[in-house]
């Protein structure tokens, strides 16, 4: 067999990890490439720093998670940026599921240019909504704040569901609601009972990333928060001064739930029929 | 069988009509929340970009064309370099991300979520504060490059942040899963009956890939391309963390002239500027390549 660096395509008739292929090595060192400043981001919460600066490695503690809480301004930077996830995750995945199941349920006029709405929204780039919604805000004489952050998440996590929810509506069976409706069932009772399940994986899918775009914002929120802040904000802020340990522990709580919330949505979805290939 | 007329609405009168307004009945939240949280305040940035005033006497609609091409001529650089920046990124995140992406859709086996999941794992760290880590990794005496300097590795005026290439090494960073997960997608739907075909028509190794497996993942690539593009250009975070003063691209000077200069007419005359660029851009882009190709890629 000629080593090639090329990728091959089909390896047909050579037992499978007969070697550790050059693209696989690849592919843990792309990996590792990526995790490394979550690692260190991970092993600084532990750093026993004293100084304003925390990138010198000076023994390991646990005193910034005892002391998680102690800086206040950061603990309300966090529950802004929890509450507001929060709550725009409920109102657009509302408003979203509604739109999405519309736009891939029923052909009707204005359809084509909302899709072409969501589309817009979700290819704009953020300084340019932040900075549209800042002029907004200004030319109205609009105060900024908690309330007008909310509105923007909702705003920009709208188009994500919609787009998630219409995708999973298009996959359907229609038949499967004629039959409901065949065997009576009202259309709030088809909607509760048959609809709403059926598309229920792509109102969560949709409703996990209203949610991460929200708690994650840093450049929308930035122009609509006035003197509101949230944690990516304070963290922005901080790194004129010297971040402090404690942004590490929040990181790394935060980062661990997300994995452990996607690592169990990825064993659930394993668990479906698998097309994985068997070659 | 499905019966085509199910789909459109109920039957009976008060049927049709309740079938016929119950998608814009849907559709309307959704839609007045865009309209009044995205298109009204794109036109009031249309607007106030033509405006003249300050702060403090406020502003007024004198369609000031000259916000425009004084803008553009003030920070034709910043221009140039964020779309530059954006290109290098882009390409970084597509040669990069490809291999990893072939390897675990064609050999990830029954490993190929997991493979995925370590791949975006990164990206539950939020981005500002990826964003810092990578600066930690980047700072001259931090816990990558100290010691590697400490031992004489690297040569003593060895120095990456504040460069242009710790501000693009960023943006790739960053904006990696945009590239990698369409490109994932596309090469995940290749039927390997189709590979197994082309060779057992005698393609060899490379020519099964460069003909058969390449072409097919393609549009993948495209959307990757797009979904990278746009907000690693537009970027500024990355910029003011890892960059120094020459690296500063156009969302900087958005950003610092609504925030430090108050300049509003300008800022918006900036921003529009570039969302114009950006739509241009992708529009010829979709054009070249044809648009069913980019637009169905990107809206999958």
């Amino acid at each position: 067999m000629t080593t090639r660096t090329r990728p091959a395509p089909a390896r047909r008739g050579t037992p499978r990890r007969r070697r550790v292929d050059g693209l696989h090595a690849y592919t843990l060192l792309l990996i590792g490439w990526l995790i490394l400043p979550v690692a260190i981001m991970i092993a600084f919460g532990f750093n026993d720093v004293h100084g304003k600066q925390n990138y010198r490695w000076e023994g390991f503690t646990l005193r910034w998670y005892a002391h998680l809480l102690d800086k206040d301004d950061l603990v309300t930077a966090v529950v802004n940026s929890l509450t507001i996830a929060l709550l725009s995750t409920l109102l657009s995945t509302v408003a979203g599921t509604l739109a999405g199941l519309a736009l891939g349920r029923y052909r009707f006029r204005g359809g084509g240019a909302t899709g072409l709405l969501l589309l817009m929204a979700i290819s704009c780039p953020e300084v340019v909504m932040g900075a549209s919604l800042l002029s907004m805000f200004v030319t109205f004489g609009l105060p900024r704040g908690y309330l007008t952050i909310l509105l923007a998440h909702v705003m920009f996590s709208i188009a994500f569901v919609a787009v998630t929810v219409r995708a999973r509506v298009v996959g359907l069976d229609p038949a499967v609601e004629e039959a409901a409706r065949d065997l009576g069932a009202g259309p709030w009772t088809r909607f509760r009972l048959v609809t709403l399940p059926m598309i229920m994986p792509g109102v969560v899918a949709g409703a996990l990333l209203a949610f991460v775009l929200s708690i994650d914002d840093f450049v929308i929120t930035g122009f609509t928060s006035g003197a509101t802040v949230t944690f990516p904000l304070w963290v922005y802020g901080s790194t004129r001064t010297g971040t402090p340990p404690q942004v590490n522990v929040l990181g790394t709580l935060i980062f661990a739930v997300g994995a452990v919330v996607t690592a169990v949505t990825a064993r659930r979805g394993a668990r479906a029929p698998d097309h994985s290939r068997a070659w | 069988m499905a019966d085509s007329a199910g789909r459109t609405g109920e039957r009976g009168s008060a049927g049709r009509v309740r079938g016929a307004l119950a998608p814009y009945l849907m559709v309307l939240p959704a839609g007045l929340w865009l309209l009044v949280f995205f298109v009204v305040p794109m036109v009031a940035m249309v607007s106030l970009s033509l405006q003249t005033g300050d702060l403090v006497d406020g502003f007024r609609q004198t369609f000031h064309w000259r916000n425009y091409t004084d803008g553009l001529h003030t920070y034709g650089d910043q221009f140039v370099r964020s779309l530059w920046y954006g290109l290098l990124a882009t390409v970084a995140c597509a040669v990069l991300s490809y291999p990893a992406a072939y390897w675990i859709a064609f050999r990830g086996g029954r490993g190929k979520t997991a493979y995925l999941m370590l791949l975006l794992l990164p990206y539950f760290v939020s981005f500002v504060l990826r964003t810092v880590s990578w600066k930690l990794v980047l700072t001259d005496d931090g816990p990558v490059l100290g010691p590697l300097r400490g031992h004489g590795i690297l040569p003593p005026g060895f120095h990456v942040l504040d460069t242009g290439f710790a501000v693009v090494s960023g943006l790739t960073y960053n904006f990696l899963p945009f590239m990698a997960l369409p490109i994932y997608v596309a090469l995940e739907r290749i039927d390997p009956r189709v590979v197994e075909a082309a060779r057992d028509l005698y393609a060899g190794r490379a020519g099964a890939f460069a003909r058969v497996v390449l072409p097919l993942s393609l549009p993948g690539v495209f959307a990757g391309v797009i979904l990278t593009f746009v907000p690693a250009s537009a970027d500024y975070v990355n910029a003011e963390v890892l960059g120094g003063p020459g690296d500063t691209m156009i969302g900087n000077v958005i950003q610092s002239e609504y925030f430090d200069n108050g300049a509003y007419p300008v800022a918006s005359a900036l921003s529009f500027a570039l969302m114009a660029i950006l739509l241009l851009g992708v529009f010829a882009y979709a054009r070249a390549l044809g648009t069913r190709n980019v637009l169905e890629a990107a809206g999958r």
